[in-house]
């Protein structure tokens, strides 16, 4: 008889008796794509709260004597076509990129948990008609979308914010809407019910904190579909609007110095693509670690 | 068969309804007087007066909405206030550019992300599923925009074998046409490869885990057979429908692609309408787009039902 190999780490990280929180906490510390994704992120948002202190110019002192000048010791990263510094602009740029990738999702969450979970909950017409509304706004392109709501707002980052959290919104709606259906037929939901719960009290109570984990993880591979989204607004003019930088606004000045300047391309460009990347592994690593059937 | 169809085109009005409704709505996010805002610089009187009757402004809301979709219904998607020419040519002349360029971007990720993801599969656990998981979040990570700039620097500037902007008709010089395409169709089809490439792999991993595929290698079919025969032929239908609702992203990475590569399709008819403010335009694009989308993911979900034998049992 052959013995059942038991793989006694995994077994030692997913005791019974702990809290599923810390279970999942512990998965996702051995991640290592997920930890270095983290690390990552921490890393632009150090860069981002610190960009006053540590970024060696000012991101719109303009310098006439090193216009277009490339890295060099004195601008390590290169000048713009106004001589502005790009290190310090992609760094201050990360706040406005970060920014963006968080407050529109905190809008997608603040709109789209509650109306999922009404919708879930009551269900009938009302679930009816908010699903056809959500159909029809999926049905129009993220970042299309998300122009003709700029367009329609007015251009700048608080209104790209707006946008894309709008943009973004059906999808959270669709999701706390299915783990809502899924979860209020569970006996514990069935049994506070029966005890006379009212009907907010078991939502809050009883059916949000068990829905969350899937939406979290949804809500950070959605801060890096913001993220591009806001570079994208700004690359086509309608976020962050000039002087102030902003990685998308960057690239958007970089086109017309391609072949003149390549590194006002590389550095906003590299930025975004390793912060979205980062964001990607641990939304991935979460999503591994909350839901063990993705491994 | 029937009922089906009947059951799925029925579930399209309400959500065009709605759709209308929110593209109408738009309009009513213009801060102040819409009138206002379309005259521009002139704040004649006269003018704005003019624009108010012509755009049924001083009409109630759910009047201007009626009169707006049976408008729409008609084909009648208003006029372009800075051109003066109809929105429904505009969008006529300027849809095969991005039909072209959607087409064969689709190409490029099918070629790359099928193939990927049947490999990727194959050979689970890897250093080549590594390497296509890679690739993967490579392809989702990267801004389009970016990756144009980054190919124009090498195959234009540095090498010159591209060129790096501009457009020709096909009608007028294909070799041209297709040499103006290729960078702008592999930045756009590359983030829909690795969405295709994650599909696959996931749909091939689960039917190479099935019954019948177990029974096909038993019978001793070479492993050729069974991978593409019998795992893949099956797998592709989750990929299709999967596959439809990437069309989205195909459209909104086309307004950015075009605007990099100086492409004069439907994104750049959006971009530039939006800083002429002409919202006529605007609005004329996105109802466009979002219907092709519905008409699409219905002919996906037809598709789906025709190559799947078991929901026509």
């Amino acid at each position: 008889m052959t013995a059942i190999p038991v793989d006694t780490e995994r077994a030692a990280r997913d005791l019974p008796d702990d809290q599923p929180w810390k279970r999942a906490l512990r998965r996702l510390v051995h991640r290592r794509g997920a930890m270095v994704g983290a690390a990552v992120v921490l890393f632009f948002v150090l860069v981002a709260i610190f960009a006053p202190l540590i970024a060696p110019y000012a991101p719109i002192a303009t310098d006439w004597g090193a216009v277009r000048k490339a890295p060099s010791w004195a601008h390590w990263l290169g000048t713009d076509e106004i001589g502005r510094d790009v290190l310090s602009r992609v760094m201050f740029g990360a706040r406005a990129s970060l920014e963006a990738g968080v407050v529109s999702v905190l809008i997608s969450l603040s709109l789209g948990i509650p109306i999922g979970l009404l919708s879930g909950y009551v269900g009938g017409l009302l679930d009816g008609v908010l699903m056809r509304i959500v159909d029809a706004m999926l049905a129009c392109p993220f970042l299309i979308l998300a122009i003709a709501l700029a367009a329609f707002l007015g251009p700048n980052l608080t209104n790209a914010m707006i946008a894309i959290g709008i943009s973004a919104m059906p999808a959270f709606i669709r999701l706390t809407r299915a783990q809502t259906l899924s979860t209020k037929v569970e006996d514990y939901v069935e049994a506070a019910k029966a005890v006379g719960n009212p009907h907010y009290r078991i939502v809050l109570r009883h059916i949000l904190p068990n829905i969350l984990a899937p939406i979290m993880v949804q809500a950070t591979l959605a801060i890096a579909a913001a993220i591009i989204a806001e570079a994208s607004l700004s690359f086509l003019g309608l976020g962050q609007q000039p002087p102030d930088p902003s990685w998308g606004s960057m690239l958007n000045t970089a086109k017309n110095f391609l072949s003149q300047a390549p590194w006002m391309a590389w550095w906003p460009g590299l930025a975004i693509f390793v912060v979205v990347l980062s964001f990607n592994l641990l939304g991935d690593g979460l999503r591994d670690a909350l839901d063990p059937r993705h491994r | 068969m029937l009922t089906y169809l009947v059951r799925r085109i029925a579930i399209i009005i309400p959500t065009l309804f709605f759709v209308s409704i929110i593209i109408f709505g738009l309009q009513q996010l213009l801060p102040g007087d819409p009138a206002l805002a379309m005259a521009g610089e002139e704040r004649d009187p006269s003018v704005i007066a003019f624009l108010r009757h012509k755009y049924h402004l001083d009409q109630p809301l759910p009047v201007r909405y009626g009169l707006w979709a049976m408008g729409v219904l008609r084909g009648d998607l208003g006029e372009s206030i800075r051109i003066n020419k109809p929105v429904r040519d505009l969008v006529l002349e300027k849809l095969p550019v991005t039909a072209e360029l959607a087409g064969l971007a689709l190409v490029v990720a099918l070629v790359i992300g099928i193939p990927a993801g049947v490999i990727s599969a194959v050979k689970n656990g890897t250093v080549i599923d590594y390497a296509a998981n890679v690739f993967a979040l490579w392809g989702l990570s990267t801004p389009n925009f970016w990756l144009g700039f980054l190919l124009i620097l090498l195959f234009s500037v540095d090498l010159g074998w591209l060129p790096a902007s501009g457009f020709v008709s096909p009608a007028e010089n294909l070799k041209q046409n297709i040499l103006t395409l290729i960078m702008p169709a592999f930045v756009l089809g590359n983030a829909i490869a690795a969405v295709m490439m994650r599909h696959t792999r996931s749909a091939m991993l689960q039917v190479m885990s099935a019954d019948y595929v177990r029974t096909a290698r038993a019978k001793g079919l070479s492993e050729r057979v069974v991978v593409l025969k019998h795992g893949l032929r099956n797998a592709l239908i989750p990929v299709v429908t999967l596959g439809a609702l990437e069309f989205g992203q195909l459209l909104s990475g086309a307004v950015l692609t075009e605007q990099v590569f100086t492409i004069p399709g439907f994104g750049k008819l959006i971009v530039d309408a939006v800083f002429n403010r002409d919202y006529a335009v605007v609005q004329g694009v996105v109802l466009c787009t979002a219907t092709a989308y519905i008409v699409l993911n219905l002919c996906a979900d037809i598709a789906y039902f025709l190559v799947n034998p078991r929901l026509r049992a």
